[in-house]
């Protein structure tokens, strides 16, 4: 069955299906990480005591994976532009970095856990570190979704640009919506865990 | 975004211009945690930075700049509902269910009786 509206125009929402959908998706995933971010403000304010986040986790390398990410999404962006201006081999230099760079977040993510696990500091221990978790384990599975995807369309995925290349630019732009949502994530994580 | 090639290029510009000031803002943010704020000033200015740099991701990289009404609509009715969950906190300090409660007439009343008792 052929999926209606993939790059025209819908006549009654003056947009394609694409970018609604990942739109409405992106609305959905506010509220879960909107759900969670109210989770901490509600422990932070209910605990009689509250640690700074720079006496727990290591800034410089939590400021190091932010420039990393920020840095993926220019090159997410890239892609899109790439596209735009007809130069494939770029779009898949630029892919390449971005999927690179994902998983230099998610690598820097993991020595930090390790660090944290070897030291004994589990999520039981106490409710600060019990966000901590929940939030960048909660982020840092949408990186490696977003890595998937990526990678699916700097490999298999490439084939609907000999066919389809404008309905292959949508999907790389609804790809690129949701990496700089998570981007978007990690902005607002760094500082609040990390910083305060 | 239907651009054309030469559109697109000022848009790469754009594109780079943006990223270095993300970079910029992100080492802004480290440098002002090492200075010695009262910490409501400190969370309004990381929170005001961190603020900053999620508009101009999302004005420029998600190009929500020239988007149609409808997707500004959708996002208008998340911001409602992402506030309404930030404000979710606020009602446990204002809720006083199940706590004792001392009224101070109740006490006058009280120490009256048992004045009353003992005088009597």
């Amino acid at each position: 069955m052929e999926i209606p509206y993939t790059v025209s125009e819908r006549p009654d929402t003056g947009l394609n299906n694409v970018k609604l959908g990942i739109w409405l998706f992106l609305a959905s995933e506010v509220m879960l990480f909107g759900g969670l971010f109210s989770s901490y403000v509600l422990l932070r304010l209910g605990a009689v005591d509250w640690p700074l986040g720079s006496d727990i986790l290591n800034v410089p390398i939590g400021a190091f994976n932010t420039v990393v990410l920020i840095s993926s999404s220019i090159t997410m962006v890239m892609c899109y532009a790439a596209l735009k201006m007809n130069d494939f081999p770029k779009y898949k230099l630029y892919m390449g970095l971005t999927i690179g760079l994902a998983l230099t977040f998610l690598a820097v993510k993991t020595y930090e856990y390790v660090e944290k696990f070897s030291h004994g500091d589990l999520p039981s221990q106490s409710t600060y570190l019990a966000i901590y978790f929940t939030l960048t384990g909660l982020h840092g599975i949408h990186i490696l979704g977003g890595v998937v995807v990526n990678g699916y369309f700097l490999g298999p995925g490439t084939a609907m640009w000999k066919t389809q290349p404008e309905r292959f630019i949508n999907r790389i732009e609804a790809a690129g919506l949701y990496w700089h949502f998570v981007d978007l994530v990690w902005i607002f994580l760094f500082p609040v865990l990390y910083l305060l | 975004m239907s651009d054309s090639a030469e559109e697109t290029k000022k848009h790469i510009k754009t594109y780079w211009t943006i990223g270095a000031a993300l970079m910029v803002l992100t080492l802004v943010t480290v440098a002002i945690s090492y200075v010695e704020f009262a910490v409501p000033l400190t969370i309004t200015v990381a929170l005001i930075i961190a603020a900053t740099k999620g508009s101009l991701v999302m004005t420029y990289f998600m190009h929500l700049i020239g988007e149609r009404k409808g997707i500004h609509a959708t996002l208008l009715l998340t911001a409602f509902f992402f506030l309404v969950l930030m404000f979710l906190p606020l009602l446990s300090h204002t809720d006083r269910i199940g706590e004792y409660m001392t009224l101070p007439n109740a006490n006058t009343a009280t120490a009256d009786v048992q004045h009353e008792v003992d005088g009597h």
